[in-house]
């Protein structure tokens, strides 16, 4: 399949806006607002500032922060597996980096020679 | 210069050697087509996959210096040095939908810098201008706080020698960085973080096992803790009541300021496309768990009765690795901590060059200025900065580099409304962002002039000004004790300032300028028409006049 024509590519910054020529997405999910739950939770400083219940000899102040750690990572995940694009947009992204890598290959190679 | 631990430097000089050839190698990649994967250390092609954005950010993001300071803070301060777990959660979540946009309008629009988007998007050369320095201004003293973790390595390794002498190896391994940098670019560090992360993760985990195994568990370590910081009535081994409010506005500050630094962003505008950020800001807080073991090593430097070199508390981390390891892999702990500064220390100057360059040289010195003299001018100042770096450590008094980061943090802060504001809506005037900036900046400096430093023990006053980042309410007339970051207060500020002046501005309709960017840049996908290539910081010309030499055809 032949790239498509890229005669807007080379727009210098400040050129006229790329309104019709790109198209229009939303990055806005409800599943965003699970975002909320790692900001707050570690924000909120009475949930651990105290000794007890210990964790093997950890106070709860050590134990829950370092537990605030997974629960980021789990909802982070979870956020960008639910708001993930289609395969087909995926791999189209991965070809468009593959297309770049062996343009670049090439004007290399034009200028070693 | 006697008792110099010979096993250790030996490791130590081996492992460096091992990475300044892979610095200056580094260049020389780019242009092997056939080599697998290797293209890909070229930040030409801006092609940064998973992986390498996961071990860039996190050898940019976690440095040298944080290692080194927060487990000294422990020690020193207790419960109040963990604020950098909190901290480091807090902020993917926070930032997991903003570097996609940044990254999006970046790539559509050839932005290298921040200042270079507040330029465009609110058509504004003098904000541009002032976030320019404040992101210079906040980054020059980070790095010399990466010398301040080599140097306490060296101290511990028995380099005690005063004058130019006792600097040398300092200067040295400064000079190599320089050097590679200056020929290799962003390459050199995306490579080096490979083997600093590793290095990093292996003294981590071992550290972990075997020190709470010779100190007894970590019920001795958490009981010598709760020892040491309950004496005179302290609060143990958790914060005191009043300390609560200034602990969350530290971290929450902390965080918010951490992705506004200029090495932060070159980091993210060197990934491939935005399904590798979003997997990163998942991926990267593995490193917080990291840190979250370092910050205790400061508990076990308690618990061992570790005592730190002279009056510098950042040897105690070294000095315990000393007493706790046997001398090889005390030399791979060093190297991890000295190689670990390299990394950071080469994106933040490449990223205050890059300022400097864009925002400052081209758009007020030579407007004209072609190309080739930009990319020389971005070299030149990345060797300057460094330069400038080790001069800042060794002939200021490093303190005066560990004040000037904590303003720095502060400062950054108020490129918050126009950077990361500004992706979302352009309904605050630029006149209005000026003021706003201008009035955070004074506020925030003026609370941290206004923080002395107390001894721990006594009470009494070491530092009359800027000692710390705990700003007492009761200063502004609140009947508490509680303290609060004054980076959070002088955004606040900040903040009420331009929603004020913007409606001052809107109603005597003043010209806000034009946008130089359009609403579909900010959701821009990588394989949109719009998206190109952005240069190498360093090898190439800036964008915006190489506009053809960089856009892809």
């Amino acid at each position: 399949m032949a790239a498509p024509p890229r005669g807007t590519a080379s727009t210098p910054p400040g050129a006229p806006p790329t309104e019709g020529v790109a198209p229009r997405r939303s990055d806005r999910s409800p599943w965003n607002w699970l975002l909320l739950v790692p900001i707050v939770l570690p924000l909120i400083v009475p949930l651990y500032n105290a000794t007890d219940p210990l964790l093997g000899s950890w106070p709860r102040f050590y134990w829950l922060q370092l537990a605030f750690v997974p629960l980021g990572v789990i909802t982070t995940a979870l956020v960008y597996r639910m708001t993930r694009r289609s395969e087909g947009e995926r791999r189209a992204a991965q070809d468009a980096i593959a297309r770049d890598t062996s343009a670049r290959d090439a004007s290399a190679r034009d200028r070693e020679r | 210069m006697n008792g110099i631990n010979v096993v250790e430097l030996t490791i130590v000089v081996i492992l460096f050697l091992l990475v300044t050839v892979m610095g200056f190698a580094a260049s020389r990649w780019r242009s092997a087509q056939n080599l697998m994967h290797l293209d890909e250390w070229g930040l030409g092609g801006r092609s940064f996959g998973t992986w390498i954005t996961w071990f860039l950010l996190g050898g940019d993001l976690y440095t040298a210096y944080t290692f080194v300071a927060v487990p000294a803070l422990m020690f020193g301060a207790g419960a109040a040095g963990f604020f950098a777990v909190p901290y480091t959660i807090v902020i993917y979540p926070l930032v997991f939908l903003v570097v996609i946009r940044l990254w999006s309008v970046s790539h559509v629009r050839g932005f290298v810098t921040p200042a270079d988007f507040v330029r465009s998007r609110f058509d504004s050369p003098t904000m541009a201008l002032l976030v320019a320095i404040t992101g210079i201004v906040a980054t020059m003293p980070y790095i010399a706080l990466q010398l301040v973790g080599i140097s306490a390595v060296l101290k511990s390794m028995g380099f005690n020698g005063t004058g130019l002498a006792g600097e040398l190896p300092l200067i040295i391994a400064f000079l190599i960085l320089a050097l590679y940098t200056y020929n290799s670019g962003l390459r050199a560090p995306a490579l080096i973080a490979f083997v600093k992360d590793g290095l990093i993760y292996l003294t981590i985990i071992v550290a972990v096992i075997v020190i709470p195994s010779k100190l007894g568990g970590w019920a001795g370590i958490f009981g010598a803790a709760q020892t040491k910081f309950s004496a005179n009535g302290g609060p143990g081994v958790i914060l005191p009541a009043t300390g609560q409010l200034g602990y969350a506005t530290l971290a929450l500050g902390s965080a918010l300021a951490l992705f506004l630094y200029p090495h932060s962003i070159t980091g993210v505008l060197a990934a491939s496309n935005r399904d590798v950020l979003k997997r990163n800001m998942s991926a990267l807080p593995i490193y917080s768990l990291a840190l979250g073991f370092i910050a205790l090593l400061g508990f076990m430097a308690i618990a061992a009765g570790t005592k730190p070199i002279g009056t510098d508390g950042n040897t105690i981390v070294p000095n315990l690795f000393q007493e706790m390891f046997p001398s090889w892999f005390t030399g791979i702990a060093f190297s991890a901590i000295a190689i670990g500064a390299l990394v950071p220390a080469a994106i933040m100057s490449i990223a205050a060059a890059n300022l400097f360059t864009r925002n400052v040289y081209k758009e007020f010195l030579k407007k004209d200025a072609t190309p080739e003299q930009e990319a020389r001018v971005a070299k030149i100042t990345s060797l300057v900065v460094k330069l400038g770096a080790v001069a800042a450590i060794l002939f200021i008094n490093p303190q005066f580099s560990i004040d000037l980061q904590l303003i720095g943090g502060v400062i950054i802060l108020q490129t918050l409304p126009s950077v990361a504001l500004g992706l979302y809506t352009r309904w605050m005037h630029r006149g209005a962002l000026v003021a706003g900036w201008a009035t955070g900046m004074v506020v925030g400096l003026w609370m941290l002039y206004e923080i002395p430093k107390l001894d721990p023990a006594t009470k009494a006053v070491v530092k009359a000004h800027f000692g710390g980042s705990a700003y007492a309410l009761s200063k502004l007339g609140f009947d508490t004790k509680a303290t609060i970051y004054p980076g959070i207060v002088s955004l606040l500020v900040n903040l009420l300032v331009v929603i004020v002046i913007t409606m001052i501005l809107r109603a005597m309709k003043v010209s806000d300028g034009v946008d130089g960017t359009a609403e579909t840049d900010y959701t821009a996908e990588r394989e949109d028409p719009t998206v190109r290539d952005l240069p190498d910081p360093l090898a190439s010309a800036p964008p915006g006049l190489a506009g053809e030499a960089s856009a892809r055809r």
